[in-house]
């Protein structure tokens, strides 16, 4: 083999490498990526049902209750609109009424949101900062201890 | 007074990395042996006194000491001793302190160690690494200082995450950061080496050992994260392609490919230029995984700094180290002369073969990492890329990583041959067939590609074994003259066959458990039974308890299999007392062929509780798999020490040559 021909072989795997992880970067973005609504744009702009989004709010007081099995309805809202909520499964350790939540699922045609999953926070004064940030741009007044994990600290 | 001492002496630190950055680099230029010696006592000096700062942080954390603030909002009187001294990398302040200290102690080891490195590559190194040093030292004074005090103090602190509060992740900080922060060694060389324009094969045998270091720890650090995320967060999963795990994940990565490429320039003096590059890419990595962690963007357990002006301060350096390495590296990589050749089919291919695919697997997951970042500063709209994503596209790319794997150390330097590389193969693809039609035959659920993924696990696990017995010529020779060929193996051929071999049982385990896991959600009144996996769980109902710091409600399960007792699970919902949050804690029975995981939900009306119930399979083989990478590591590192006097006769040559 000529020094060429070695040239052309390494360029050439790395060629194919390369439009085979592209192909599938753009396969794979096209198709798996999860948008982050709140119900306040739900309700501009409409989420065909059955298309996987997450919704993200907070859990409105009261709208709590406990189903059949493992069965959860809570209502999540962003203190303009709201959406109820359907999950079935273990809820994290820190959903709480009133605090902020983040759910993925799907829109049913008549308004309700199935969720599959429940994200879990870390900590009690934490606020998943998607959430924080679109709710303040609705208008949302939050205490400053919403954004910060850590009360007191840092200067 | 300690606590100013460690400021005072963190300071210091800071004055004498900035000499220590400047004095020998000037040294090297004008070739002064006496500046450039500099860089050695300047380097130890530097680790001592962040040692010293380091150490006064821990007193204050172990004697309570709320008059600093860092104590206040981490920790609590009423905390265990080992989360006391864990709380200090527990937050951000602290983390910060203990990454500038294990940058110290690298640079101290160059110092110390290396004895027998040209004079000028040596002080350009511990210049480079200085550099990082001062950016660092800046960083925490100016941002993130953990020495600042509260008047008044209060009379207790916060507490600390009790979902910290583990001995996994007391010790996953350390060792990721130790991974982290080796690979700046190895881009310290790489800039020095550019600095000088010149690169010989001894620069190769400098820098593989620190490189392995990094990686062993990075590779166990990463491990204790995921299995304490497995055990403490009560979702039964091991890895869920969090930004913040990728962090971690993506300088693994590079770290592979640049471990191996630097194995081609050392044995062959080829691939001298993209090692280079590799090393600076892999500490860029590394900051970036600092930096995602650490400035907010991210949302996460780890992202404890949510103040905008230390994401921009992580964000300058980085593009400072980064963009400063890629810039000399595209101005000086034209001086460095291109290395020996070699056909596609060889040692050498197989290895760049390898490069191409890990550092093509670490830009996929780069993508997916920063996508919704990019999106979100470019339009406004907010995504999330999940597992699905990651699963289409680093997924097929490991496929033939994983296939060409066990043919490498098959083949020959220069020029190997396949057929008989294959030949040698026959058995790992044997088993591996075996294995396939088994799984095939006998497992009716899961995906259809499941079984090739054990499969193909299997083969690089008897692949690496392969290797060995070949190596010994088992078969072709009597037993014992094979024990002894194998005996007078080099532990570097031991460790990378082991390390191969976890890296198949670790396929193994990944495959199972994502594939063949069984999941059950129910609500169970107490004395009720379930049944999964051949166990029978029998709910006995909950019971109340207390420990040091918490007060919880446990499940009491009682395990069976076939009638027979196996266990009894209690898995909890605790209440710590501060902060007062609420945790969940899973009851698992871990055996060989697979954990059994309960988690404790809420009480349902009517007495019931939410109960969750997993089945893993195999998921101890992904542990089991990471630890013998480590291992393997480690028995490959020992192997170093044995010749030392190789890089002695690299020196000779290097000091025959006029250097001043």
């Amino acid at each position: 083999m000529t020094r060429k021909q070695r040239r052309g072989t390494l360029i050439g795997v790395c060629l194919a490498v390369l439009m085979m992880a592209v192909g599938l970067v753009l396969f794979a973005l096209r198709d798996s990526i999860v948008f982050f609504h709140t119900p306040s744009d739900i309700a501009e702009k409409p989420v065909a049902p059955g298309q996987r989004f997450r919704l993200g709010g907070l859990v409105a007081a009261g709208s709590v209750k406990r189903g059949e099995g493992a069965k959860v309805d809570f209502v999540v809202t962003d203190t303009l609109k709201e959406i109820p909520v359907t999950y079935e499964g273990m809820l994290p350790d820190l959903f709480r009424e009133g605090q902020g939540v983040v759910a993925e699922g799907k829109l049913t045609p008549d308004g309700r949101f199935v969720a599959d999953t429940v994200l879990a926070k870390h900590d009690e004064t934490y606020m998943p900062p998607e959430v924080a940030k679109a709710l303040e741009a609705k208008g949302v007044k939050l205490g400053k201890g919403a954004y910060h994990p850590a009360g007191p600290v840092s200067q | 007074m300690i606590v100013e001492l460690g400021h005072f002496a963190l300071v210091l630190a800071l004055l004498v990395a900035v000499f220590q950055m400047v004095v020998p680099a000037w040294g090297a230029y004008v070739r002064d042996r006496e500046l450039m010696a500099t860089a050695e006592p300047a380097a130890l000096c530097q680790l001592g006194l962040l040692l010293v700062a380091f150490l006064s942080l821990i007193n204050a954390h172990v004697t309570s000491d709320f008059s600093v603030a860092n104590v206040v909002a981490n920790s609590h009187s009423t905390k265990p001793l080992i989360y006391r001294i864990a709380g200090v990398w527990g937050n951000h302040e602290g983390s910060m302190v203990l990454w500038v200290l294990i940058l110290a102690l690298f640079g101290g080891a160059v110092a110390a160690f290396g004895r027998n490195l040209p004079p000028s590559l040596k002080a350009n190194v511990l210049a480079v690494q200085a550099s990082i040093a001062v950016a660092f030292c800046l960083f925490i004074l100016l941002t993130s200082n953990p020495f600042l005090r509260v008047d008044p103090p209060p009379a207790d602190g916060n507490g600390l995450n009790p979902i910290l509060q583990d001995p996994a992740l007391a010790f996953h900080p350390p060792f990721l950061y130790t991974g982290y922060v080796g690979f700046s060694i190895a881009y310290s060389f790489a800039i020095a080496a550019l600095i000088e324009g010149r690169l010989d094969p001894a620069w190769a045998r400098w820098v593989r050992p620190w490189t392995l270091l990094a990686w062993m720890c990075l590779t166990i650090g990463i491990a204790m994260g995921s299995w304490w995320a497995y055990y403490e967060l009560g979702w039964g999963g091991w890895w869920f392609w969090d930004p913040v795990e990728n962090a971690s994940f993506m300088p693994w990565l590079a770290g592979t490919a640049l471990l191996h490429s630097s194995l081609v320039m050392e044995k062959r003096d080829a691939l001298k230029v993209w090692t280079i590059l590799l090393a600076i890419v892999t500490f860029s990595l590394s900051l970036m995984g600092t930096f995602l962690v650490r400035s907010g963007v991210l949302t996460s357990v780890h992202a404890f700094a949510v103040d905008p002006r230390r994401g921009v301060f992580i964000l300058a350096i980085m593009t400072m180290f980064t963009g400063g390495g890629l810039a000399l590296y595209a101005w000086r990589a034209r001086d460095l002369r291109q290395g020996g050749l070699f056909a596609p089919i060889s040692r050498e291919g197989a290895l760049v073969l390898n490069n191409i695919l890990l550092t093509t697997a670490c830009a996929t997951v780069l993508i997916g990492t920063l996508y919704p970042l990019l999106l979100e500063a470019l339009t406004g709209a907010k995504i999330s890329v999940g597992p699905p994503y990651f699963n289409m596209t680093f997924g097929p790319l490991m496929v033939p990583l994983l296939l060409a794997l066990p043919f490498g150390p098959l083949l020959a330097w220069k020029r190997g041959d396949l057929l008989g590389a294959a030949q040698r193969l026959m058995l790992a693809g044997l088993l591996a067939v075996v294995v396939l039609a088994m799984a095939l035959a006998g497992l009716r659920r899961g995906p259809i590609l499941a079984p090739f993924g054990l499969a193909l696990g299997v083969f690089v696990m008897v692949g690496a074994v392969s290797d060995l017995a070949y190596r010994a010529r088992l078969g072709s020779v009597p037993l014992e003259e094979a024990w002894r060929r194998l005996k007078g193996q080099p532990r570097s051929a031991f460790g990378s066959a082991l390390a191969h071999f976890g890296a198949g049982l670790l396929v193994v385990g990944v495959v199972a458990t994502s594939a063949y896991r069984e999941e059950l959600i129910l609500v169970m009144q107490p004395g009720e039974e379930t049944k999964i996996a051949g166990y029978t769980l029998a709910f006995r109902g909950v019971a109340p308890a207390t420990g040091p710091n918490y007060r919880e409600t446990v499940g009491l399960f009682d395990v069976s299999r076939g009638g027979e007792a196996v266990t009894r699970l209690e898995p909890s919902k605790r209440i710590y007392d501060v902060p007062p949050q609420p945790t969940t804690e899973a009851g698992i029975h871990a055996a060989w062929r697979g954990d059994l995981y309960v988690v404790l939900g809420d009480a349902q009306t009517g007495g019931g509780f939410a109960v969750r119930i997993f089945f893993n399979p195999l998921v101890r083989c992904i542990w089991i798999g990471a630890l013998l990478m480590f291992f393997a590591g480690a028995i490959s590192l020992s192997d170093r020490r044995l010749r030392v006097g190789a890089p002695g006769r690299a020196r000779r040559l290097l000091n025959a040559a006029p250097a001043e």
